[in-house]
């Protein structure tokens, strides 16, 4: 058996101790430590295409309140029921929501406002690209219908028990004036006996 | 086996329509012999359907993919519990499972009701039996619709099932809500058969209470298992999305749940008769508007069905159905007249008239809602969406009121409630109301609909608590038992009573969930192994989140890249989170469906930490992540557990036979007089 190297010996040594050092350093920080190309060739994946679609990296836009506000608003084309915000942070296969964020993004940055960007996305898709109608003109319909139909129902529902109510009411007193005006049937002397002593041992 | 399966559908069709027939046509009345036939026809097409879902189920087991269904959605490396769920992941075998369902309960609502009830049997047996016919004349007639279809060649392995639908949820969430659906046809079918033989008296509800509550709460577990899914496995930190398939579960619900509440005051009062059947009618129909939504395509979804004329055989379905009920109900408006009359406004009968206002009118407002665009195309000839902002702008002050409903209708007495009794019952409720309130404020939540809803909340709990505080309170002094004794046997002698209340804790919890939800918390990042992000939750925690890597490995019928976090709250290490994006494989090792994401969640009453792995932007462990907190999620599972042991209570056979000392305690206490001399 040949003698092993100094060398050979200290890259097994090396390799003993790397898992130590490594849990060490990731602890520490490790993009900090290690330059950043010898990190992107060791944390290559095995097959990069079973983490499915690629896409570009986090930048601070993606979480820009006043993008993610207008997103909110907009559908995302492509065929989900999804506003392009949510399709774009949950369905990882859809190319299209991206794409609407690079150009919403474009637009902010070119200082456009909200108002603008939304207008400009109306008036290229139609009035189908936002999440909700704008409550103007027929769109009313759409929000007011349903309150105002069950205040309707409801005020109509209280107008008509309120009538009917006083109807029982007059029902009810003509009633009780028929019973008071006509003779009094006459009691079983029997069941009164039955009565009375019930009611006695009650007493008692 | 797909001959054995093709004629089984067939027998079970030529058997429903020849117990409709013989139903409808008959003169059964004094033929006890064709009566008999009809009812014996329920069991017959009963039969006849498990042959065809067995003959289904082992083309499935035995990976038959010579028929088109087996090949398009299982595969050989499935896992069989998965098997079984393909049975109903597709149009073609979600259809036959309709129908055998509705087999298995035409034949239990045969069975199991009264021979009290036994003059609406034959009826019910037409009626289930041509609703069976209807479901598999689709299937037989329908394009491409048919299970039983074979292909012109054998491909060795199948396409496998949808990676969204291998999810543990959806095994359960189809058959549930189709259960809810399913089971609506034999309530529907009693309320016909009251109309068709003129019985309109309280009958026909006592026939079918059961069976409403149980599609009753089949829905409930069907839409929350929904909803759990939704949050699991689609990865965005929602439950509920305002989907047309999704409302279209929540109309019936919510006229059922109608339903329910208005049959009490049939039942106690015989008022609302007409109210009642037509709400039932109503109910059904809307289930079948659901199914023709589903199935149709006509409203954009992203759970609807391939596109297929099927639609078309569902509408008219709904259209004959409406009208044939309605018209049914109009001959007999004069003999539906109830048999007293509301005596106050300030009752509890009328408390149940404003809480069915309630429910019908959010029910109209979510079905306006989901057909707004088709209104807004026809009139105006413009295409618009309705998402979740025109959903909650509109029906959240509407939930709102249905909320306090919720808490008054149990104070207020039955015929008319005194000044005296108003105040003796709200006290508590308002003081538990204002109290929550106050501390809600207290802990910086000032926004106004989730500061309302926590403290209506509030206001229903305290309604809650004092019926049993009372109820448990009274049975204490006459039965001298002890509080636990007390609360079991109050809750097993009226059940429907405290089991209704146990539900209404659990919807509680529900509102309360989904005020949590308005305070979500997301943000997205990329990160690569060693590097750390921060999240601040609503309740002001930290969350520190360290990328440690992300792994590659195979499993059963997948490829799968597992990113893992190091997860700390406030600086105390909490552990590791992983999400997960998988490619699913045939047996050959071919991928089948893009890549899916499955979802990392953390969760304590509170908060959940959720993580989804977006993908790795250059092919590295470097990674992209949506990290969300979503406030209060648990609680939707906690309110989805108490209403259903709520509607177990409510069903549970029997109710009143507990055994108690009642009889010498009450003699203790001076009630038990002696009267039965003038009984008699």
């Amino acid at each position: 058996m040949r003698a092993l190297t100094r060398r050979e010996l200290l890259g097994g040594a090396g390799m003993l101790a790397a898992p130590l050092v490594a849990g060490r350093l990731i602890g520490q920080d490790v993009m900090k430590v290690l330059p950043k190309d010898s990190v992107a060739a060791a944390d290559r994946l095995a097959e990069p295409w079973l983490a499915g679609r690629p896409q570009e990296a986090i930048t601070a836009m993606d979480n820009d309140g006043t993008v993610i506000g207008i997103e909110r608003r907009l559908h995302c084309t492509c065929g989900c029921t999804l506003d392009i915000y949510t399709c774009r942070t949950t369905d990882f296969t859809c190319t299209y929501s991206p794409a609407l964020h690079k150009e919403i993004v474009a637009m902010v940055l070119a200082k456009q406002t909200p108002e603008q960007i939304v207008a400009s996305f109306v008036a290229r898709e139609g009035e189908k690209m936002l999440m909700a109608p704008v409550p103007t003109g027929f769109n009313l319909a759409g929000y007011l219908v349903p309150g105002l139909s069950v205040a309707a129902v409801g005020l109509a529902l209280a107008a008509w028990l309120s009538r009917r109510r006083g109807e029982v009411v007059l029902a009810t007193a003509k009633a009780d004036e028929a019973r008071a005006m006509a003779p009094a049937p006459a009691a079983d002397p029997e069941a009164l006996e039955r009565l009375r002593r019930a009611l006695d041992e009650v007493d008692s | 086996m797909t001959l054995l399966g093709s004629f089984a559908l067939w027998a079970a069709f030529l058997l429903g329509l020849w117990s409709a027939g013989l139903a409808f046509f008959g003169r059964w009345h004094d033929r006890p012999a064709i009566a008999l036939s009809i009812t014996r026809g329920s069991y017959a097409i009963c039969g006849a359907l498990l042959v065809a879902a067995a003959a289904l189920w082992k083309g499935i087991f035995t990976h038959d993919f010579n028929i088109e269904y087996v090949a398009s959605y299982t595969s050989r490396n499935l896992p069989d519990y998965y098997l079984i769920s393909a049975f109903w992941a597709g149009q073609k075998g979600s259809l036959l499972f309709w129908a055998v369902v509705l087999g298995i309960f035409g034949a239990l609502a045969q069975a199991l009701t009264s021979t009290r009830h036994k003059h609406l049997l034959p009826y019910v047996a037409g009626v289930t039996g041509l609703v069976a016919a209807f479901f598999i004349s689709v299937m037989l007639f329908g394009e491409h619709a048919n299970p039983f279809e074979r292909l012109a060649f054998t491909p060795p392995d199948g396409r496998g099932l949808n990676p969204q639908l291998q999810n543990p949820g959806m095994v359960m969430h189809p058959p549930m809500l189709y259960l809810g659906y399913i089971s609506l046809t034999v309530p529907f079918a009693f309320a016909i058969a009251a109309l068709l033989s003129r019985t309109l008296d309280a009958g026909w509800i006592i026939a079918m209470r059961k069976w409403a509550l149980a599609s009753w709460l089949f829905l409930s577990i069907g839409i929350t298992i929904g909803m759990w899914w939704a949050y699991v496995e689609l990865g965005w930190g929602g439950v509920w999305a305002w989907d047309p398939v999704e409302n279209a579960s929540f109309h019936p619900w919510l006229t059922l749940t109608a339903f329910l509440h208005s049959v009490m005051i049939q039942e106690k009062r015989g008022m609302l008769k007409r109210w009642n059947i037509s709400l039932m009618l109503g109910t059904y129909l809307l289930s079948v508007f659901g199914t023709f939504i589903t199935r149709s395509g006509v409203i954009a979804s992203v759970h609807s069905f391939t596109q297929s004329d099927v639609g078309s055989f569902f509408l008219a379905f709904l259209l004959v159905t409406g009208v044939v009920s309605f018209t049914l109900l109009y001959t007999r408006w004069p003999s539906l007249k109830a048999d007293v009359e509301l005596e106050s406004l300030v009752s509890r009968e009328a408390a149940f008239l404003f809480n069915n206002l309630a429910l019908v009118g959010i029910a109209f407002s979510v079905l306006w809602g989901t057909l707004f665009p088709i209104v807004s195309e026809a009139v105006r000839g413009v295409k618009i969406s309705v998402g979740p902002l025109f959903f909650n702008r509109v029906n959240v002050p509407l939930g709102l009121f249905l909320l306090f409903l919720t808490g008054i209708g149990p104070l207020i007495a039955w015929r008319k409630a005194s000044a005296a009794n108003l105040r003796r019952q709200f006290i508590v409720p308002t003081a538990a109301f204002l109290l929550t309130g106050l501390i809600a404020f207290a802990k910086g939540l000032h926004d106004g609909y989730p500061l309302m809803t926590i403290a209506l909340a509030g206001f229903v709990v305290g309604t809650v608590l004092q019926e049993f505080y009372r109820g448990i309170r009274a049975r204490m002094t006459m039965h001298a038992e002890s509080p636990l004794l007390a609360l079991g046997h109050l809750i097993g002698r009226n059940r429907r009573r405290y089991g209704g209340y146990i539900v209404h804790i659990g919807i509680v919890v529900y509102f309360v969930a989904f005020t949590g939800l308005a305070f979500q918390v997301k943000t997205s990042v990329t990160l690569s192994p060693g590097e750390s992000t921060t999240v601040r939750s609503p309740y002001g925690h930290t969350y520190k989140l360290t990328h440690i890597g992300v792994s590659q490995y195979a499993a059963l019928n997948r490829r799968v890249s597992a990113a893992t976090l190091d997860v700390s709250r406030d600086g105390k290490r909490l552990g590791t989170i992983t999400s997960e994006k998988r490619q699913h494989i045939d047996s050959f090792g071919n991928p089948t469906f893009e890549p899916s994401t499955e979802v990392g969640i953390r969760s304590d009453l509170r908060e959940d930490l959720y993580v989804v792995y977006g993908s790795s932007p250059d092919g590295t462990e470097r990674a992209n992540f949506t990290i969300l907190i979503n406030p209060l999620v648990i609680w939707f599972w906690i309110g989805g557990a108490i209403l259903t042991l709520g509607g177990l209570i409510t069903m549970w056979p029997g109710g009143a036979q507990v055994r108690t000392p009642r009889r010498r305690a009450a003699v203790q206490a001076g009630y038990a007089v002696p009267l039965a001399g003038v009984a008699e």
